[in-house]
């Protein structure tokens, strides 16, 4: 992150112990949103911007890397935001990237520092960085799919000893939405291979101009080609679109990397984070509780359904 | 300056109704006036202030070229175009003419037929311009309306659902007039919206508010003709406020014609 | 099988139900049960026995449901109607919270819906909808060993062209451990004079029977009970095809049997709306027209709504087909990975109030019939 966080204001006693109250006493107490405090908005791309959040009551539990929130918008709504900082923070703020695509993530986009927000979680499974000690960790990320990797990736550099060669691939569809570009060389620094790519790289509509680029052309997956890894010694954490995710499970076992060695973070319509409103639903799981980090072995015949 | 949205309301051929639903908010008119800066209604006040508006709710359908002209300068001068009602957003009642020949009905009602000048067809508003949003039903319902203009004040999406008449109905816990009763209903098909009031007093539903999304209405059809209903009648079902809505024109259609339905 | 002799039992006169209503009532509860309405038996608030429904029975079949008159005039000699206890434990809508927001500071503070449950008692409640109830809570992921309302089961007698409760092992009798209920009624109609067998199931089920004028049961009333529920059973309008279900879910997923059944659904959500155990919802966040106050509501919802599988850039399940499949691969699929059953409990609603009558035994045994057995390996 290039903003320093500020530390925390202080609790109000009064308010969370409030909310503690009233948490054990009605059954609404689950859609009860805490409230944080903006405190810092980064512009990563056109549409997409990082928000780090400080709780101003009591703050929601700690969070597992791949873990998403229910973030609401005063009046606005409520969606399901991926964790995209580093778990390994010391304190109760939580960093979320977000892309405007509606009137929710919109709104977040341009919540200044001092904007209150609600946040509900965290929800779901994690990536399973812990359980990969001393493998090669592999990074497979399309568009926006990075920002829920960046959470296991700043877990894994900021404990880079214990594990293999740490490779990131992440692909975007134009040169100008490539996030954390102005964090790659921390990222170096503790020893990151990061390869990028771009689906096409043409002039720029208005200024004619083709964007300055100094990686690849084409897919994520044509990435995986340039890997010397050793697949049965390598974690695979994918995020993307699911057309992505699915192209490059099936790349990465042909690879040789054993299936339940491959995550991946489904997307369905996360509503309440519970598992109560059923809309989440992907054959038998909940991706809410099941998932959204799943193995692909386990997601794979569940994608292969259309409609499912 | 008063900062606060400019709101203009229009109307083109339609029989004000939807637009008096806004003097219709009663309870909710004072807080309303008080958020926005109404511009221009000439069914609540004489002042006509210039565009450009915040807000624009379009109400009735394009039937004149006149009027097609208008609804381009209005669409210009309006940053949030809302259509409402079942003549906006499907051309209304006045659609009946798009299965018929107008010349032969201006020639019967008027004794000079040359003094009207009129299209062919009753067309929806967003037939002719760009449309932010379309707010159903004939006439709109208040609650619904109140909601739209509030999500854009907001900047929120208006929580209109589009599904079926029935997920109200059940929702009241209303007896389902056709399973208990053998009454024909278009519930569902319907777009939902209303809070399901003809079932409230035991009638079928007419479809004020248009098809529901992705409504299966050859299916209702089959049904109707098991309840006993001719072609004739069941086409005419769906021959009413949103006659000439794409879905419930090809059900007439089908309707009339069983024998070419799948 | 012979009758437990561990589980309290007694007689009361049909008179006497009024007796159970004021004793419910003296005891704190609100009883609720069936009445007639709109031509249906729904559920409603009791101020007496009077409101039940007296000699009114029911006949249903795909998409059809009437009230007929009974010769024997018994109260409970009707099957599920359109309504379910879900209405009570589980309302079509409600307010989680609200919140104001200071238009300075743009600072805001929920405040949960304090809510205060109301004490009901059911009355009438069919073992299909026992079973119901304690599927929807586990669905709904309540504690299940929290207070829930006084309930006054009733076995079932008579049972409706659409119901399959003994496919799905949850009717049409009660079970003897008093599983689900705190008071359970046979209704006897015969020569001996219209009265009840009661079968105790709880202490406070107990209290109530104490405060009201009963009788010791004779063995004869326990063996007539028996022999109501054995027949009821054997006159079941509908079976579920005699196979593992969750096999043939899973192995359907492409069946052709989903685009047949997609031309007959309308997708009109009836089926999840009336289901017993249908426990979807949405939240909605509202604003009012200051923008300032803003409250969150939650609503029933169904998987047959397209906006239902919602995510950026469209809905999952757009296709009629895939809706149908959805729901019937959960109620009788899925349910079980989720909730450790079935989602079924065979009261048939879901049946009688399609309105084009789509069945979901023949579906079942349709998508049975297509699917080939799975080759030994």
């Amino acid at each position: 992150m290039t903003t320093t966080p500020t530390t925390p204001t202080t609790p109000i006693a009064q308010n969370s112990q409030n909310a503690q109250n009233t948490r054990t006493a009605t059954s609404s107490a689950p859609m009860v949103p805490a409230r944080y405090r903006v405190v810092a908005n980064h512009r990563d791309t056109a549409d997409t911007h990082t928000l780090r959040l400080a709780p101003l009551d009591q703050p929601i539990p700690r969070f597992r890397a791949g873990q998403f929130t229910m973030v609401y918008v005063f009046g606005v709504g409520e969606i399901p935001l991926s964790v995209s900082g580093s778990p390994l923070v010391g304190d109760d703020t939580l960093v979320h990237t977000v892309r405007a695509v509606g009137a929710v993530s919109a709104a977040l986009c341009q919540a200044g520092p001092g904007s209150i927000v609600g946040v509900r979680g965290p929800f779901g499974t994690g990536w399973d960085v812990e359980d990969s000690l001393g493998r090669n960790l592999l990074f497979v990320a399309g568009g926006i799919g990075l920002a829920p990797l960046r959470s296991a990736l700043l877990e894994a550099l900021g404990t880079r000893d214990r594990f293999g060669f740490i490779t990131v691939l992440a692909g975007a569809k134009v040169p100008a939405e490539h996030l954390y570009r102005d964090e790659e060389e921390s990222w170096l620094a503790h020893g990151a291979v990061v390869l990028r790519t771009v689906d096409r790289l043409e002039p720029d509509p208005c200024t004619l101009q083709v964007p300055a680029w100094d990686g690849s052309v084409g897919l994520v997956t044509d990435l995986l080609a340039g890997l010397r890894a050793r697949p049965e010694h390598t974690t695979a954490f994918v995020c993307g679109p699911e057309v992505t995710m699915t192209h490059t499970g099936s790349a990465l076992l042909e690879l040789g990397i054993p299936a339940h060695r491959i995550e991946v973070c489904l997307e369905r319509n996360m509503r309440c984070g519970l598992g109560i409103c059923g809309h989440c639903q992907l054959g038998p799981d909940f991706v809410c509780l099941d998932g959204p980090v799943t193995t692909f072995d386990h997601a794979e015949p569940l994608l292969a359904i259309c409609e499912l | 300056m008063t900062g606060k949205p400019k709101v203009a309301v229009f109307k083109f051929a339609s029989c004000d109704g939807c637009q008096l639903t806004l003097l219709d908010c009663e309870d909710e008119l004072l807080a309303l006036a008080d958020a926005v800066e109404i511009a221009h209604f000439t069914e609540a006040t004489r002042t006509s202030l210039p565009g450009p508006y915040d807000l624009a709710l379009v109400e009735g359908s394009i039937t004149t070229p006149e009027d097609a002209e208008r609804i381009e300068q209005v669409r210009a001068q309006s940053k949030f175009l809302v259509v409402i009602g079942a003549c906006a957003t499907a051309g209304g009642i006045q659609a009946l003419r798009n299965f018929g020949d107008v010349r032969e009905f201006t020639q019967a009602v008027y004794a000079r037929p040359d003094y009207i000048s009129t299209l062919a067809h009753s067309t929806p508003i967003a037939d002719h311009v760009p449309v932010d949003f379309e707010l159903r039903g004939c006439p709109i319902d208040r609650g619904q309306l109140l909601e739209v203009i509030t999500a854009f004040l907001a900047g929120r999406k208006p929580r209109i659902p589009d599904r079926s008449v029935c997920y109200e109905c059940k929702a009241r816990g209303l007896v389902c007039v056709t399973v208990a009763h053998g009454t024909p209903c278009l519930g569902p098909v319907t777009h939902a919206g209303c809070g399901a009031i003809c079932p409230a007093f035991a009638r079928g539903c007419f479809g004020c508010f248009g098809p529901a999304r992705g409504a299966n209405t050859p299916a209702l059809i089959e049904l109707l003709h098991q309840q006993g209903e001719s072609p004739e009648r069941i086409a005419r079902f769906f021959h009413t406020f949103n006659a000439a809505s794409p879905a419930f024109a090809k059900a007439s259609q089908d309707a009339a014609a069983p024998e070419d339905m799948p | 099988m012979e009758p437990s002799t561990t589980a309290r039992r007694a007689v009361i006169t049909a008179e006497a139900l009024d007796d159970v209503l004021i004793a419910l009532t003296a005891a704190g509860y609100q009883p609720v049960g069936p009445v007639v309405r709109d031509s249906a038996i729904v559920l409603d608030a009791l101020g007496s026995a009077a409101d039940l429904p007296h000699g009114r029975g029911t006949e249903t079949s795909p998409g059809h449901y009437r009230l007929r008159d009974r010769s024997d005039g018994a109260v409970f000699g009707h099957s599920t109607g359109p309504q379910s206890w879900k209405q009570y434990l589980h309302p079509a809508r409600r307010k989680l919270w609200s919140a104001d927001r200071d238009p300075a500071s743009g600072d805001f503070a929920p405040e949960p819906v304090a809510e205060v449950p109301v004490r009901y008692a059911f009355v009438g409640v069919r073992p299909c909808d026992l079973a119901a109830i304690r599927i929807l809570n586990r669905a709904l992921r309540r504690d299940e060993n929290a207070e829930g309302p006084f309930i006054v089961a009733v076995e079932c007698g008579d049972p409706g062209a659409t119901c399959f409760c003994a496919s799905t092992g949850s009717g049409p009798g009660c079970t003897d451990s008093g599983e689900g209920y705190d008071l359970a009624l046979t209704e006897l109609t015969g020569s001996a004079g219209h009265r009840f067998l009661v079968t105790v199931g709880t202490a406070r089920g107990a209290s109530i029977l104490d405060a009201v004028p009963h009788a010791a049961a004779p063995q004869s009333a326990v063996m007539t009970a028996r022999r109501i529920v054995a027949e009821a059973r054997g006159r079941m309008g509908r079976t579920l095809p005699d196979t593992d279900l969750r096999v043939l879910l899973a192995r359907s997923a492409e069946a052709e049997r989903w685009d047949d059944v997609a031309s007959r659904c309308l997708a009109c959500g009836n089926c999840t709306m009336v289901c017993p155990t249908c426990f979807c919802t949405s939240v909605e966040d509202t604003t009012d027209l200051t923008g300032d106050h803003a409250e969150r509501w939650e609503s029933w919802d169904s998987c047959f709504d397209i906006d239902y599988s919602y995510i950026h850039g469209g809905a999952v399940r757009t296709s009629a087909k895939s809706r149908y499949r959805q729901w019937l691969t959960h109620k009788f699929g899925t349910w079980h990975d989720q909730f450790g059953s079935s989602g079924c409990v065979g009261c048939g609603r879901c049946i009688a109030w399609c309105p084009v009558g789509i069945d979901v035994t023949e579906e079942l045994a349709a998508l049975d019939e297509t699917i080939e057995p799975e080759t030994a390996r």
